[in-house]
């Protein structure tokens, strides 16, 4: 399959309905790193009435925490994080006009059902790739949340960054398609 | 009385969580390229070629093979012949951590307070530190660099005896199902079967440090080793979850006797950076 390139932030909405489970996407441009912690600041900070750090709108956030850059390095590894524990923040930020999100592992139907209201892509990285993804990013910069280590907000430069198309606008859902076609055993 | 300092100890767990984190071990490479000969889908070993490439980068560049370099888990068991002299164990082997994740640029991913606060440490510590005491007069430190997303995915249960070994079966499958592509899968499935609530947790972290391939030395555990792989393999769920046949590299059980009212049971998953290292002294 030939992967489908496209740049970060999403500013065509054409771009999100082209995207589809199952296809693999090369991403280049800037995304933004952020979990557990750094969600939960930003998602207080909009309830509260204030701005967020970044502009959400049109984004691609990257679920993940890296490790230090070695010297000489723009970052250390820096593969996926676990999606789900996003769940509870990600409908907020895709009704804010959020685009995409990378991650690995299932999401909760109220984070699919935003994905096809608001019209945005989930992203599945490889977990655990994280030596090989590093190669993708051409720098990096914390922009807020700097107390948190790992966890901060961190601007990314990438290219090329490979993933694929999870849960699309029309509902499909790429580890339900792949796991279905090789299931033998259905009682679990 | 056998003589170790702590100081030995400190530079050599340093090590050890660098090495762990640099290198994966051989026996999860071989088993890598076994599961690209016997997976099916293409998706799935592609992804498993990745993953070897992946670290063959890590150990070229002395990076880590993944940005989760995980809680610092220890088994140090301690003959009895033994004397640790100029220091405390417990000392030694919490610096050699904070040593080797801040030199080895590994990432701190500890909390100092689960609830309230939840405040990076800085320096990856506290270890968790499982001391047994053995006869003899020789050290052995095995570390694993275990992972949260994985770790999220393990369960417990204390099942009725009469549930027997259907419902060990069942509860093992029913955990690797649920957990589908979360944990990182090809995942290693370590199980704790008796004992006690907390005996039986132990037991499933242990069986993790064992190679892969190893098999239980009780011939009917072996076989339950073997009838759970190959079930589980048969979930669909495959490399990165993305669908396939090669859904763990393998399983692991460990049992210890139990009261007669109880059949606890734990399953601790093990992501592909299945990273432990051992050393004897």
């Amino acid at each position: 399959m030939e992967p489908i390139k496209i740049e970060a932030p999403i500013v065509d909405q054409k771009t999100i309905e082209t995207l589809k489970a199952g296809d693999i996407v090369l991403i280049s441009g800037i995304i933004y790193t952020a979990r557990d912690a750094a969600h939960k600041r930003i998602v207080e900070t909009i309830e509260k009435g204030e701005k967020p750090p970044i502009d959400i709108k049109g984004q691609i956030i990257y679920y993940a925490g890296p490790a230090p850059a070695k010297p000489g390095m723009p970052i250390g590894s820096v593969g996926p994080t676990t999606s789900y524990r996003m769940d509870p923040y990600a409908p907020k930020l895709l009704e804010l006009g959020l685009k995409g999100m990378i991650g690995k592992g299932k999401r909760d139907q109220k984070v699919k059902e935003a994905i096809k209201k608001y019209k945005g892509v989930y992203f599945g990285a490889i977990g655990g790739a994280a030596a090989y993804l590093a190669r993708c990013v051409k720098s990096a910069e914390v922009i807020a949340y700097e107390d948190l280590g790992p966890e901060a907000l961190r601007k990314l430069v990438v290219e090329d960054f490979p993933a694929f198309v999870v849960n699309d606008i029309y509902g499909k859902d790429l580890y339900e398609i792949g796991r279905s076609q090789y299931q033998e055993l259905f009682k679990f | 009385m056998r003589e170790i300092s702590a100081e030995n100890i400190r530079e050599t767990v340093k090590k050890m969580c660098i090495e762990a984190n640099y290198y994966l071990p051989d026996d999860v490479l071989s088993a890598f390229d076994e599961g690209i000969k016997k997976e099916v889908s293409t998706v799935g070993k592609n992804v498993l070629g990745i993953l070897k490439e992946n670290a063959s980068i890590a150990a070229k560049n002395q990076i880590p093979y993944c940005q989760d370099t995980g809680f610092a888990v220890f088994f140090v068991e301690i003959g009895q012949d033994v004397r640790i002299v100029e220091g405390d164990i417990n000392k030694a082997i919490k610096e050699g951590v904070a040593e080797g994740y801040t030199e080895g640029y590994l990432r701190k991913s500890i909390v100092d307070n689960p609830l309230f606060d939840r405040k990076n440490t800085g320096n990856n510590t506290p270890p968790i530190i499982h001391f047994s005491i053995v006869p003899g007069d020789k050290l052995k430190i095995k570390m694993a660099a275990k992972g949260g997303g994985s770790e999220n995915m393990s369960r417990l249960a204390m099942l009725k005896p009469a549930d027997g070994v259907e419902g060990v079966k069942n509860f093992v499958l029913n955990a690797v199902s649920e957990a589908g592509p979360n944990p990182c899968p090809p995942i290693i499935v370590g199980v704790g079967i008796g004992g006690t609530f907390e005996k039986v947790a132990y037991l499933a972290k242990k069986s993790l440090m064992r190679p892969i391939g190893d098999r239980n030395k009780d011939p009917r555990y072996a076989a339950l080793e073997e009838e759970l792989l190959e079930n589980i393999n048969k979930l669909g769920i495959g490399p990165a979850g993305f669908g396939g046949k090669v859904t763990a590299l393998d399983v692991k059980v460990e049992w210890h006797p139990c009261h007669i009212a109880s059949l606890p049971v734990a399953v601790n998953i093990q992501c592909h950076a299945s990273r432990h290292k051992e050393i004897e002294f």
